[in-house]
């Protein structure tokens, strides 16, 4: 990191204005070409076996019938997939998890794979494999997973953070604490202590596009792969190493993506697809179905969390105590512990602890979702903190403002913070008409705090400028959300050319250095660095061939408004160099103009948002609508302002639906019952109001213009928000997400038992 | 048993081959190369196969190939006058109604049916219309207000 | 050189006689990790596979360059993943 990072203060052209994008006229003519849309000259069909047991071992796989079968080029199983991982746990997971190797351990896992000339004869094929299993005991519930007695996944899992190490292997695969002070003095000087224990369900990302690649592996061993990714470098990486291939002979090629919101972020059928491909000796396109999508993707984690809070007459919260269990699937995860972490990171708390507990269960590999773990721990300590409000008769917008964090809090994860931005979100929420806007029957309205950690990473962008003076632009991170418009946006304003002038692409990973994914709301944080700083060393060659150019010494020139212009008395009257200009002399100036960037991209800053909720429940049926919607949320500086807002509205709509519906719902018999979209029904339009949006710009200090990452943090809040607007609606805590008509109804049902108690005893 | 279909795509005479269980989906993708047809999930839940049979929106994932046969369909691929779009698609990138764009096709051939029967549609009346389209990215509220736009647009032109 | 406090979350303490906090000397991330290894082995798996630094409140990756400021907040935490 170098200190020219720092933000300036300067005042802006482009950044900040709206234009249109440029991959908009692919996207709505059905150009745009996404991971089912690549096709290879003699691919075949790739198609994958899936476990429907819970938990089996695998005593034997007879491929034999399906090898036979005419027009079938390759079957592999775990055999063609061999353990290369050389002890790195983590790697060892990934393979395991995309082809079963002693074990499978959720309905859905993958145990063999076909690739055969159409689409009938793989799934023939594949009825031809023949699986022996011997059935396991199984478990799928988060709190029965930890119970005594809970069938054990792995009898080699002893719990890690724990001193001394346990005897006995158990389901909690990990421990992680956080916190300080002393949470027993903290409850001692509570006036009011409320205890509570929440459960959320799991959640799929429900991106709209299944998982989908092209492989293609040449008998010399090089290898290409197109696919939809929200990190290409990390997807060559993953499939390089467990492939035993050259990671550089590895060329993969990002697709348009139809949505990923972390799901992305992870390897699932692309090794198979390779393995199927080098076995095959022909390309291979493997596309999952929905239900596969469902089964053997990674969804978030279920979870189910004790909480405490002590609170003082005045409103100052004494202390809080978290104990939170994240399922992670049948392999170890950090979700309890980004759980532990953000659970109380919006309050300034003199005594706070956390637990996290990795929760191993026969469900699929838990993977990232959207400010992953942060909503589920948010949901609970937001619910008690609104329940406290209420209890010491105080405004829940004042008793959070009374304890919101600040510069110089030690936040609940460990360090102090420097300037954030909790506190100016809920002063907008205070001042917000929607808070003081009247309701209607059968209506409550909630809020609610949220947070996340950002973060930047590994970024490399090349800046190319044509001869013509256009400027091409290649970036190494995934467009998910309009970053190529943004990111023009932002080489324009360091050049001073218009936004049209720019192009970008994003580069295959052969063409640009590593680049980390687009998670962590890293995307525009951190590629806009590393374009400034192309940008700027595109500058300083544009200024050498322009002093070339007027052979005057190159300090004689300087960089505005998109020219080369040379000062002082000897050469200020010479007419500036456009840009166009001075790339038109550039083969005589010492050939082809470009600017490059590597860099760590850091300091992104913690983020924060408050929203705004109103709810209308139905008493009769326990139907619960969003009737109108705030999202206030800091950006620094938003580059493109309704992109801007695009995150903050998709990023509610995931929560609204996480609240109110969305779970995935396992039998007895361990198997997933409703892997699809009509069963696990995400919002539709007509569940939905239009989503108002409050973008606060309080400037990134360590980022040159002030940016602050933006697609996560909107899907923190929503479950307690909604939680809150019902329990204010009705006066009955919900404890319970998703808060589905069902429980909505069984709640009111219980408050109205308990109501009609008290009026016969009094 | 491959069968040929002759039908009518986007203004076009065009025949293909087909299977007789094959979808119009799969049809229209990997026969005829209107990749512009999405599958979301194959079952007729989320609509990004959305096209315009005879004048009605359907699920390109619940017809037959072989069901068109004599009939017209309207894909994306035909939604512009060749580089004059549609003020439904001009709408959709100004108001930025996609994200993604995985969804847009089936939400372009929806609005366009929505707006042939009710060139004036209420927010309710765009919102229930367009319920059998799934969008995960935008939360709906830009892809409303994308529709909002063109209806008046139409009405004025 | 600059003396620090080197703050430390749960899963690293166990690794230094269960304190809470270190004491190190180094100008930069490079520095750092160098002493804790040498001076904590038990500590080398978890810092080769990625680990924050909190420099005064901000989160840096393990980018060695980093410079610690003297009398700045120095907390380690484990890498975050995203969405």
């Amino acid at each position: 990191m170098t200190a020219d990072t720092k933000f300036t203060g300067q005042t802006f052209k482009s950044v900040g204005t709206r234009p249109l994008r440029p991959d908009g006229i692919d996207k709505v003519t059905g150009r745009a070409r996404y991971g089912a849309d690549i096709d290879l000259p003699g691919q075949l069909v790739g198609s994958i076996l899936r476990s429907p047991h819970p938990h089996a071992a695998i005593r034997a796989i007879n491929t034999s019938k399906a090898e036979a079968l005419q027009g079938v080029k390759a079957v592999i199983t775990a055999a063609d997939l061999p353990d290369l991982t050389n002890g790195n746990k983590e790697l060892f997971d990934i393979l395991d998890n995309c082809m079963a190797r002693t074990h499978v351990y959720y309905d859905g896992h993958a145990v063999a794979a076909v690739a055969a000339v159409d689409a009938v004869t793989a799934r023939k094929a594949l009825k031809l494999i023949k699986v022996d299993y011997e059935i396991l005991p199984h478990v799928t519930d988060v709190d029965e997973a930890v119970a005594p007695g809970a069938p054990v996944l792995h009898k080699k899992c002893f719990t890690q953070g724990v001193e001394p190490k346990p005897k006995k292997p158990s389901n909690i695969a990990r421990r992680s604490e956080f916190g300080h002070g002393d949470v027993d003095a903290g409850f001692a000087k509570a006036d009011v202590i409320i205890e509570r224990t929440f459960r959320t369900e799991q959640t799929h990302q429900g991106y709209i596009e299944p998982h989908a690649c092209v492989a293609s592996i040449s008998p010399d061993g090089s290898g290409e792969l197109w696919v939809c990714t929200q990190g290409h470098f990390v997807f060559r990486q993953h499939c390089a190493e467990l492939l035993g291939m050259d990671v550089s002979k590895l060329r993969v090629t990002p697709t348009e993506i139809g949505g990923g919101f972390g799901g992305k972020t992870h390897v699932w059928a692309e090794p198979v697809a390779l393995a199927l491909s080098r076995k095959a000796n022909r390309p291979v396109k493997l596309v999952m179905s929905r239900d596969e999508v469902f089964r053997a993707s990674g969804p978030t984690s279920a979870t189910s969390i004790d909480i405490r809070i002590g609170v003082t007459k005045k409103g100052r919260i004494t202390a809080g105590d978290a104990t939170l269990r994240y399922t992670s699937g049948p392999y170890v995860g950090m979700w309890a512990e980004l759980g532990a972490m953000t659970s109380f990171a919006c309050y300034d708390m003199k005594h706070v602890r956390t637990v996290g507990l990795e929760v191993l269960v026969n469900r699929p590999k838990t993977t990232a979702y959207r400010a992953p773990s942060a909503p589920m721990a948010a949901f609970a300590v937001e619910s008690v903190i609104d329940e406290l409000a209420g209890r010491i008769g105080m405004d829940p917008v004042d008793l959070r403002i009374r304890n919101a964090a600040k510069k110089g809090t030690r936040s609940s994860y460990g360090p102090v913070y420097g300037p954030i931005g909790i506190g100016p979100t809920l002063k907008a929420a205070k001042e917000h008409p929607h808070m003081s806007a009247p309701l209607g029957e059968n209506q409550g309205r909630g809020m609610a705090c949220g947070f996340w950690f950002n973060f930047g990473g590994q970024t490399c962008t090349d800046l190319n400028i044509a001869p013509d003076g256009t400027v091409s632009l290649t970036v190494g991170t995934i467009d998910v959300g309009g970053a190529r418009a943004s990111l023009a946006l932002v080489a324009a304003e360091e050049l001073g050319i218009p936004y049209d002038q720019v192009r970008t692409v994003v580069g295959d990973t052969s063409t640009l250095g590593y680049n980390d994914m687009t998670d962590g709301s890293r995307g525009t944080f951190s590629s806009s660095m590393a374009t400034i700083m192309s940008a700027r060393n595109a500058i300083s060659i544009l200024k050498e061939r322009a002093a070339k150019m007027w052979d005057i010494p190159v300090e004689k020139v300087i960089w505005e408004d998109g020219c080369a212009k040379a000062v002082g008395k000897k050469h200020g009257n010479l007419a500036p160099l456009s840009l166009a200009e001075i790339a038109e002399a550039a083969p005589n100036t010492g050939g082809p103009i470009a600017g490059h960037n590597e860099l760590v991209a850091d300091g992104a800053g913690v983020s924060f948002a408050t929203h705004i909720c109103d709810v209308e429940v139905d008493p009769e049926t326990g139907r619960t609508q969003v009737v109108r919607y705030t999202v206030i949320q800091d950006a620094g500086k938003a580059v493109h302002p309704t992109y801007v807002e695009g995150q903050y509205q998709g990023g509610a709509a995931q929560g609204i639906g996480w609240a109110l519906n969305e779970e995935y719902v396992y039998g007895d018999d361990g198997r997933l019952q409703n892997a699809g979209f009509l069963d696990y029904r995400i919002p539709v339009c007509s569940d939905l109001p239009m989503i108002d949006t409050q973008i606060l710009e309080i400037p990134n200090p360590n980022h040159p213009y002030g940016i602050r990452g933006v697609g996560e943090t909107s899907i923190v809040p929503p479950l307690a928000a909604i939680g809150n607007a019902v329990s204010n609606a009705f006066g009955v805590r919900m404890t319970h997400v998703p808060m589905s008509a069902p429980r909505i109804l069984a709640a009111l049902d219980e408050a109205q038992a308990a109501a009609s108690e008290d009026v016969e005893t009094a | 048993m491959t069968n040929l279909v002759n039908t009518n795509i986007n203004g076009d005479a065009v025949g293909f081959a087909c299977e007789a269980d094959e979808t119009l989906l799969d049809a229209l993708r990997n026969r005829v190369g209107l990749k512009g047809v999405k599958e979301g999930c194959g079952t007729g839940d989320c609509g990004a196969c959305s096209v315009i049979l005879d004048g009605t929106l359907v699920c390109s994932c619940l017809v037959l190939g072989m069901e068109v046969e004599g009939r017209t369909v309207e894909t994306v691929e035909g939604l512009s006058n060749g580089a004059e779009l549609h003020t439904l698609q001009s709408k959709f990138i100004e108001h930025a109604a996609l994200q993604c764009g995985i969804c847009t096709p089936g939400f372009l051939m929806a609005a366009k049916a929505l707006l042939k029967n009710n060139p004036d549609p209420s927010e309710e009346e765009i919102r229930y219309a367009l319920a059998g389209n799934l969008c995960r990215c935008t939360g709906y509220d830009k892809i409303v207000r994308a529709v909002q736009a063109t209806a008046a647009e139409l009405r004025e032109a | 050189m600059a003396q620090h406090e080197v703050k430390l979350w749960s899963a690293l303490r166990p690794f230094a006689q269960g304190e809470s906090s270190v004491r190190i000397k180094a100008r930069n991330i490079r520095e750092l990790f160098a002493r804790l290894e040498a001076d904590y082995p038990g500590m080398v798996p978890l810092i080769r596979q990625g680990i924050a630094v909190s420099v005064d409140g901000t989160l840096y990756r393990d980018s060695w360059d980093t410079e610690l400021p003297a009398g700045a907040e120095i907390f380690l935490l484990p890498r975050i993943q995203g969405g």
